[in-house]
Formats: structure tokens, C-alpha cells, sequence
């Protein structure tokens, strides 16, 4: 038998869909001619959690949490993202400080989010090192986001019309001595990578898209940043106070999975650059203390309003439980707008007057509750893999008509057989590292 | 470029495909007969007054029990009135979706951009239930394939001259559509184990 | 010709058992089925501020063959629920099972279509670890828990009749089943 009588065959390679580092979820089914990649093709769904139709089923606040487990690395973004969709429809504008505030928290979303992607795509390089040096410098930005909402991860810190509470005190310091340290850590991930020779060859070359593909995808963020498409959602229709923000979109020109690193290293930098802008500029928020300075316990409060002794109840400050944190009168009417339609009384309305107590039951009890009229928005926001669309349908009831997501992963994972076909095996590792998908959002 | 002029610009074209066109909170929406659906998109890439170069978002929406769902409290089976302090506000504009939702029970959205004009436009396509196809717009973006696949998997609606229209996010072995409205949010179809 | 004495016999095989449990304990091959969240705070556990290193747990082995403890973290769907069978069946003896997440240990609020509610009803578990996602320390604290478990030897019983739960939950919690 001669050599011209064998028969060469590709082969089908499954990757996923449980799959090591952290993108257990996704399936690529690889048609492999040696170590080439002729073909492929991606099987998503593995994490469909049906967020659409559970959204469907709760008033508008109770979407929060199932927002916050879309793009897991990213949260607040999501949040604010949602929240602004219903505060268009509802026709409220939140308050500055909330605004200032939600830009602050989402760049800080934004940061945590690319040290996790390019953290764990390094390491699935080699790269151990930078990986645990990335998830340092996270752990410090969730101490602060603890320090904030209460949660490292899941916050749920949005509300429709404005917050859950205000920043705590010494918030400011705190985030500027945690951003110098999250620069230094930058400065070592930059070093250790940047002019690596072995990280230089795997990532430049490979992954490539050109421009013109990318937009026919849809692709949006800095995987198009990459590819010399300077678009970005919060300069090109400003949310919150971004057009106040002094900031660079910085862009790539080849398109592959070296220059998507550099531009997540540069949009690192500025966010922490838009994170101080806006520590600067904050505006303080209004503080009604009563000013001889009385603070009366909850129950107290209660029980004296039951019986009609409510002298002095429109100044006073009360205390509540610690998870009732940022609902009392001077961290409440800071951040929230001052919109009866969504945003809940102070406690002290809703325990020291029986007007504040029944806008409180108009607003929290089921079937009651926030009733936007029937209408529709598509609001964008610039999430950390693109443009996050979400497209709320109200239909005038308590509960979202019809709540749908644009995740900005999915058009680039419907993308990725264009990437790695005529890769070799080894650089699909790095092209879907640089992809950042991440499933809670390209599932939902 | 301000925003009634890309409704005008579609109506000067294809006067007779546009069902009905609003605008709502300052975006532009058109609805158009799904017979067109093709011809119309590929102006609104081509045209260069309008250049919607990405396709955003392609989703699709089921009107069946708009206006008649049940709020979420088990026992008010009329909405609660509203207090004169969460009334909307009388400046709001009023939105009507445009047809009738008897009659036209799906609707697919299609959400466009363009970068170079800066502009957004929402394409609605109404759909019957007896029938819901429309063409595919897979060859003019192609990020279309997966929205449209989602489309289908979600809500039953097939795309002509789709290359691949199967399941997205379920698995093959789902008999249902699990995003319309008829479908039970906790009705389950386990591969393995019990269906609780 | 004197008989065997039984009694030192298990004196030398529970002191024998009692070392491999020891060794065991500290030398936990991971597998760490990562698929949503959690998985966040798996990698915060498992990196230098929480560091699970320190409990002899750092090493994650992502072949079925050659890991022990299987660290299902994050959402089971039912498109995935195969998967997870077939991953926990070509694990070798003798092996574990920790549920991270609540909806690992019973579904969390994905009760919908999609979801398995809990992965006890497809295999059997030894540790729950509830949170959404849990916080470093409860991880730690449930990965305690589960060396202590493995020095004594004890595993899970596989998931008994149609459930592995008791009556009283079989019946699911529908609040809503008006809408």
C-alpha cells in the first residue's frame, strides 16, 4: 500500500462544553486538519437562565438581581443600564449626585471586568502570575464596592429613580489610594506582558477581524475598538454626566488579540481617570438633619405616630435596622428623584405620616407599584464588551411587559468561527480569552 | 440628521409598506409589511442619507396579552387605581403600538445604528399568529444569523434564507416556544432527572 | 498456630483508614465545574487574598479522571445537566460532591424552565455551600467541613427512588401560579 492510498480525514474536536478556566459554558465544535482549524462551530446556551421571562413576572425593581447576574463581572453597568430604561419610559430624571455616582460605580464595573478578562485569558497563557496580581487589585475594587452597596459581587444596588444608598463617608479617600494601588499593579501586569515575547507572538496575528466584518456583525466595544472603529456609546449618546467626562476611547489597528489587550489596558486607565473626574465633581447632596440633632428609633417613631404625636416629625432623622441603610431622609433624597411615581419615601414619611405611609404601600404592595405608561424604549449603555442594549415594553401594568436584553458578547461569539478558522488549535486559546464572554450575559 | 427626516425618507421610498410610524420619548419607530422586510433593509444600509450600518438588536416581542395581563397580586384582577400623585405626567405622549394586537400578535424589532450619522432607528414587522415568517437579513449584516436563531427559539418566528435556523439556547429535544406568553414560566423539560 | 487477633487487626485498619483520611483531606484535587457567577468568587477563593492553597486544595484538575472533588459552581441548566451527569460518572473512586452557589444546592430564584432546581437531583452532593454568590469565607468554611467529611471516609447516598428529597418538597412553590 502505497502513501498516496491513505486517507486523510479532519477531525471534529469538542471544546466544552465544560471547559477549564473560566468560561465553562460554551461548546466549540472544531473541524481540525492537523493542527489547523479548517471549520467550527459554537453551541451557546448552556446558561440560559431565562432572565427575559422571569423579568416578565415581577414588578419593576424585582428585575435588579436577575440584571445583576447578566454580566457577572460587570454589574453595576447592568443595573444602570435597566434603570435607565425605566426611568426613560417613566420620564424621570435621576439626581445629579445619583448620576455622579452611577458613573463613578459603573467605570468602577467596568475596571473589575477587564482585569478579570485579561487576568484569566493570561493565565490561560501561562501567564499565572498576572492573574493573580489582576485578581488582587479586584479584590481591592470590591472592598470598595462592599464599602458602597454591601456586596462584593451580586449588588443589586440600582433603583429605578435613583439608589439604594448613599457613598459612605471616606468613600473618596479610599477610592483614590485603591486606584493608585490598582495603577501600580497595572504597571506590573504591563511590564510582565507587554514586550513578553511569548505573550507578543501568541496574541499578535491571531484572532484577526477587519473592520468592515466587525460592523456587519454588530460588534460593538473594545473588540471593534480594536479593529480602528472609534465608537463608543457614552460619547456618542451620553448617559448620566458622561459628556461632563474627560476621557479617550483608545483604538486599535490590526484588529487581533494583541491589540483587544492594549485597548483594555488603555480603557483601564481611563476609567480610573473618569473615576476621579467624578470623585472631583461630586456634588454634595442635600443632608436634611434636623438641627437640634434628634434621632428617634424606629419602633419609637411607630408607635408615636400612631397615636397623632407627630410634632416634629418633618425634620427628625430616625434610626433603622442596618439593612434599611440608605433609605432614611439625607442618603435617600441625596441620590433618589424626588418622583412619587418610583422611588420610595424616606422612612421617616413612611413611619411618621400616614401620606408617606400609603405612597409607600402604593409603591411596594403587589399589584400596586410602579405603573410606567404603556410605551416603549431601547436605552444603550456602554457596558464592558460593548453596547448593552435593553429594550423595556410596558404595557401600563406593575409588572415589564417584555424586558429583552442586547447582550454585547452574543454578536461576537456568533463571530468566533470567523476568528479561529485558519488559527491554529493553540490560538483559539487566546482569541476567546480576548472575546471576555461571558455566559450570564450571552445566555441570559 | 434630527428624526422625523429618516421616517420621511423611508416613506418617500415605500410608501405603501409602512403600516403606521411614531415616535416615542424621542425614538423614531416604523412599522412596515413584512413583504418588504428585505427590500427595506437593504435601503436602510445603502442609502447614504441613512447609512445604518450595524444591526443593534433584532428581538422579537408577543402582544398576545398586552393591555390584559394580570398585574401580580393574586387577587386584583382589575388594576388599582393610581393616586393623583403617580398619575403620569400630562405632558407624556401617548403611545399606541400601531395595529391591532388581535390581529398582528408577534412583532419582530429590529433596533439599527448608524455610526456614521449617529442616528437610531426601530424597524417593527408585525406578525400573525397563524403565520410568523419573514425574510432573513442575514446577508446584509451577520449578526442577524444568531438574532434570528434566537428569535426563533424563543418565540417560534422562522426567517426565510436563513442558512441555519435552529435552536439557540434550548436544547433540540424543547417542544415549545418558552418566551410566548402561553408558555408556563416553570413548565420544565428535563434531559435527565424529574421534571420538578 | 494461633488465630488471628480480629481486634488489633481494626485497631491497625482504623488507624490506617485514619491516616489516608488525613492525606486525603490535604490533598483535594478540584474540579471546579465553573459555569456562571459564582465562579467569580470561586477564582477570589481560590486566588492569593483567600488563598485555598493554604487548605491543600490549590490544585484544580480539569480532567474527571484525575480529580476527587467535584466543585459544581454556578447554574445547572437542563441543556447542561447531561454534561454534569457524564462528568460526575468518569470521576474515579472515591469522590465528592460540593454544591457552590444556592443555585447549585436548590436553584436559587431561577425557578423557570431552564433551570434544575438543585443538583442533588441528579447526583448526590456532600457539601452545600449556600450564597448568592457565597462570600471567600463561607467557602472556606464549607471546604472545612468537607475535610472533615473526607477523613472520615463518608460519602453522599446517591439520589434515592424518583428524588433525593424529602416529601415535604416535593411539592414545588408556585406564589404566582395566578400569572
Amino acid at each position: 500500500m502505497s502513501m498516496t492510498d491513505t486517507e486523510t480525514r479532519h477531525m471534529f474536536l469538542n471544546m466544552g462544553p465544560q471547559h477549564p478556566a473560566m468560561h465553562g459554558i460554551i461548546q466549540l465544535i472544531l473541524e481540525l486538519d492537523g493542527e489547523r482549524v479548517v471549520g467550527a462551530d459554537v453551541e451557546i446556551g448552556y446558561l440560559h437562565r431565562a432572565f427575559e421571562k422571569e423579568s416578565e413576572r415581577g414588578p419593576y425593581n424585582n428585575v435588579m438581581p436577575y440584571t445583576d447576574r447578566l454580566n457577572y463581572v460587570s454589574p453595576l453597568i447592568n443595573n444602570f443600564g435597566y434603570c435607565l430604561a425605566v426611568e426613560r419610559l417613566l420620564g424621570i430624571e435621576a439626581t445629579e449626585r445619583c448620576q455622579y455616582i452611577r458613573v463613578i460605580m459603573s467605570e468602577i464595573s467596568r475596571i473589575t471586568d477587564h482585569l478579570t478578562c485579561v487576568g484569566a485569558s493570561s493565565m490561560e497563557l501561562g501567564a499565572f502570575t498576572v492573574f493573580l496580581y489582576m485578581i488582587k487589585a479586584r479584590e481591592w475594587l470590591w472592598e470598595l464596592v462592599e464599602a458602597v452597596t454591601g456586596a462584593r459581587l451580586t449588588i443589586s444596588y440600582g433603583r429605578v429613580g435613583g439608589l439604594k444608598a448613599d457613598l459612605p463617608d471616606g468613600f473618596a479617600d479610599r477610592t483614590r489610594k485603591a486606584l493608585q494601588e490598582v495603577r501600580k499593579v497595572l504597571l506590573e501586569c504591563d511590564t510582565l506582558l507587554t514586550r513578553n515575547r511569548i505573550f507578543v507572538d501568541r496574541m499578535q496575528g491571531t484572532g484577526v477581524i477587519s473592520k468592515e466584518r466587525a460592523i456587519s456583525y454588530g460588534i460593538t466595544g473594545p473588540f471593534l475598538r480594536s479593529t480602528g472603529v472609534a465608537l463608543d456609546v457614552r460619547k456618542a449618546n451620553p448617559y448620566f454626566v458622561y459628556d461632563r467626562m474627560r476621557f479617550d476611547v483608545p483604538t486599535g489597528e490590526h484588529g487581533d488579540n494583541f491589540d483587544r489587550y492594549l485597548v483594555r489596558m488603555e480603557e483601564m486607565e481611563q476609567s480610573m481617570r473618569i473615576v476621579e473626574q467624578a470623585l472631583d465633581g461630586l456634588p454634595g447632596g442635600p443632608l436634611n438633619v434636623d438641627h437640634e440633632g434628634r434621632v428617634l428609633p424606629a419602633d419609637v417613631m411607630v408607635d408615636e405616630a400612631k397615636m397623632g404625636r407627630v410634632a416634629g416629625f418633618k425634620q427628625i432623622r430616625v434610626q433603622v435596622d442596618p439593612t434599611l441603610e440608605g433609605s432614611t431622609r439625607g442618603p435617600h433624597d441625596a441620590v433618589n428623584a424626588n418622583e412619587k411615581r418610583a422611588v420610595l419615601p424616606a422612612k421617616e414619611d413612611t413611619y411618621g405620616n400616614i401620606e408617606g405611609l400609603m405612597h409607600h404601600f402604593k409603591l411596594i404592595m403587589l399589584g400596586h407599584g410602579i405603573r410606567p405608561p404603556q410605551g416603549e424604549f431601547y436605552s444603550a449603555v456602554e457596558g464592558a464588551n460593548g453596547e448593552l442594549g435593553f429594550y423595556v415594553i410596558s404595557d401600563g401594568t406593575d409588572r415589564p411587559y417584555r424586558v429583552r436584553v442586547r447582550p454585547p458578547c452574543f454578536p461576537i461569539m456568533s463571530a468566533v468561527p470567523e476568528l479561529i478558522t485558519g488559527d491554529m488549535l493553540a490560538d483559539v486559546v487566546p482569541t476567546f480569552g480576548s472575546v471576555n464572554m461571558i455566559g450570564g450575559e450571552l445566555d441570559r | 440628521m434630527s428624526d422625523p427626516t429618516i421616517t420621511a425618507a423611508l416613506r418617500q421610498r415605500f410608501p405603501d409598506a409602512i403600516l403606521a410610524a411614531h415616535q416615542y420619548l424621542g425614538q423614531e419607530s416604523v412599522l412596515i409589511k413584512r413583504e418588504a422586510v428585505r427590500e427595506i433593509a437593504q435601503f436602510l444600509r445603502d442609502d447614504p442619507r441613512l447609512q445604518f450600518d450595524f444591526l443593534m438588536d433584532l428581538s422579537c416581542v408577543d402582544y398576545l396579552k398586552f393591555g390584559r395581563s394580570l398585574s401580580s397580586a393574586p387577587t386584583l384582577t382589575t388594576p388599582s387605581p393610581l393616586p393623583y400623585y403617580m398619575a403620569p405626567k400630562p405632558s407624556a405622549e401617548p403611545w399606541q403600538r400601531g395595529v391591532s394586537s388581535d390581529a398582528y400578535r408577534f412583532e419582530v424589532a429590529y433596533h439599527f445604528y448608524s455610526s456614521s450619522h449617529n442616528h437610531r432607528l426601530r424597524l417593527k414587522v408585525p406578525l400573525t399568529a397563524a403565520d410568523p415568517a419573514l425574510d432573513s437579513v442575514t446577508e446584509l449584516w451577520a449578526g442577524a444569523n444568531w438574532f434570528e436563531r434566537e428569535a426563533w427559539d424563543m418565540f417560534g418566528v422562522t426567517f426565510a434564507g436563513h442558512p441555519n435556523l435552529r435552536r439557540i439556547l434550548m436544547y433540540e429535544e424543547f417542544k415549545g416556544h418558552p418566551l410566548r406568553k402561553d408558555y408556563p414560566v416553570r413548565k420544565r423539560q428535563p434531559l435527565i432527572g424529574q421534571a420538578y | 498456630m494461633g488465630a488471628v487477633d480480629t481486634s488489633k487487626l481494626s485497631w491497625m485498619t482504623s488507624r490506617l483508614d485514619a491516616a489516608l483520611g488525613w492525606a486525603r483531606k490535604f490533598s483535594i484535587f478540584q474540579y471546579p465545574y465553573v459555569t456562571a457567577c459564582c465562579g467569580m468568587e470561586y477564582m477570589a477563593t481560590a486566588t492569593s487574598h483567600y488563598d485555598m492553597d493554604r487548605f491543600g486544595a490549590g490544585f484544580p484538575r480539569f480532567s474527571p479522571r484525575q480529580a476527587d472533588v467535584l466543585f459544581v459552581v454556578g447554574t445547572i441548566s437542563h441543556k447542561m445537566a447531561p454534561v454534569l451527569k457524564r462528568v460526575y460518572d468518569q470521576m474515579t473512586e472515591p469522590k465528592w460532591v460540593v454544591a457552590f452557589g444556592v443555585c447549585t444546592c436548590t436553584g436559587g430564584f431561577y425557578d423557570n424552565y431552564a433551570t434544575v432546581m438543585g443538583i442533588d437531583t441528579i447526583i448526590p452532593v456532600d457539601i452545600y455551600i449556600p450564597g448568592c454568590p457565597p462570600r471567600p469565607e463561607n467557602v472556606l468554611d464549607g471546604l472545612i467541613k468537607l475535610q472533615e467529611k473526607i477523613a472520615q471516609g463518608r460519602n453522599a447516598p446517591p439520589p434515592t427512588g424518583p428524588i433525593g428529597r424529602p416529601p415535604e418538597l416535593l411539592v414545588p412553590h408556585q406564589p404566582d401560579a395566578h400569572l
